[in-house]
C-alpha cells in the first residue's frame, strides 16, 4: 500500500527529535523506499537498535502498509569527513 | 508471549542447534524477495554454511519471528542465537569487514577461514 514520502519523513523527524532524514522512492510507486537517517540519538546504540528506533517512529507502518524501508542510520561526524 | 508457544519453541530450537540462521521469504535456491536473496548470496559468497528458515511456508511463523527479534520485516540473520539484522545491516557488515569478524569470533566457518 503507498505512502507518502512527506508522512514518512514526518514520523520519522518526529520521533526522532533533531534527525536529518532523506527518504528515496526506489520505483516510485509509493512502496519501496530508503530512508537515510542521521542523529546524535544513535550515539552508543547498536545497529539493530538504530533501525529499531526507526522502526519505532514509524509506528508499526513497516512490514504492513509499508512493504521495502531500507534503512541507513548514521551518527553526524561520520557523514561526509570532509569538513574536518 | 507465553513460553508454552510452539512457534517460540520451534524458533529457539532452531537458534540453539545451528550456528547461522537466516529466515527468509522462499527459499536459498528460489527466494521470494529481493532482500532474502541478497543476503543468501552474501552467505553463498562467504561460504558460509547456514540453515534456511522459509517463512512463506507457516503463517504464524512469518508473524513469531517478528515478535520474537522485535524486527518488522524479513529476513532475519542469525549467528550462534544472536540477532544480527535485516539485509541493510548484512550488507553493511559484509562491506566493512565486520559480518566476516562476528563469523570468526564465533568459530563459524568461511571460505575466508585459512
Amino acid at each position: 500500500m503507498p505512502i507518502e514520502q512527506t508522512r514518512l519523513e514526518r514520523m520519522i523527524r518526529d520521533g526522532i527529535p533533531g534527525a536529518d532524514v532523506r527518504i528515496e522512492d526506489l520505483r516510485g510507486d509509493g512502496d519501496h523506499y530508503t530512508a537515510h537517517v542521521t542523529s546524535p540519538a544513535f550515539r552508543g546504540l547498536s545497529r539493530v537498535q538504530q533501525h529499531q528506533l526507526v522502526y519505532a517512529a514509524l509506528k508499526g507502518i513497516v512490514g504492513k502498509e509499508l512493504h521495502a524501508l531500507s534503512v541507513h542510520t548514521a551518527l553526524p561526524e561520520t557523514v561526509g569527513n570532509t569538513n574536518r | 508471549m507465553s513460553a508454552k508457544n510452539p512457534v517460540v519453541d520451534q524458533i529457539r530450537h532452531d537458534l540453539t542447534h545451528n550456528d547461522v540462521v537466516l529466515y527468509m521469504k522462499g527459499t536459498p535456491a528460489f527466494p521470494q524477495c529481493g532482500f532474502s536473496a541478497a543476503v543468501v548470496q552474501v552467505l553463498n559468497h562467504m561460504g558460509v554454511k547456514f540453515k534456511a528458515v522459509d517463512v512463506l511456508t507457516d503463517p504464524s511463523l512469518r508473524e513469531g519471528i517478528k515478535q520474537y527479534s522485535n524486527w518488522p520485516t524479513l529476513p532475519q540473520l542469525y549467528i550462534k542465537n544472536q540477532f544480527i539484522g535485516g539485509c541493510d545491516i548484512v550488507r553493511e557488515m559484509f562491506q566493512t569487514g565486520e559480518l566476516q569478524d562476528t563469523l570468526q569470533k564465533n568459530g563459524v566457518e568461511t571460505a575466508a577461514t585459512v
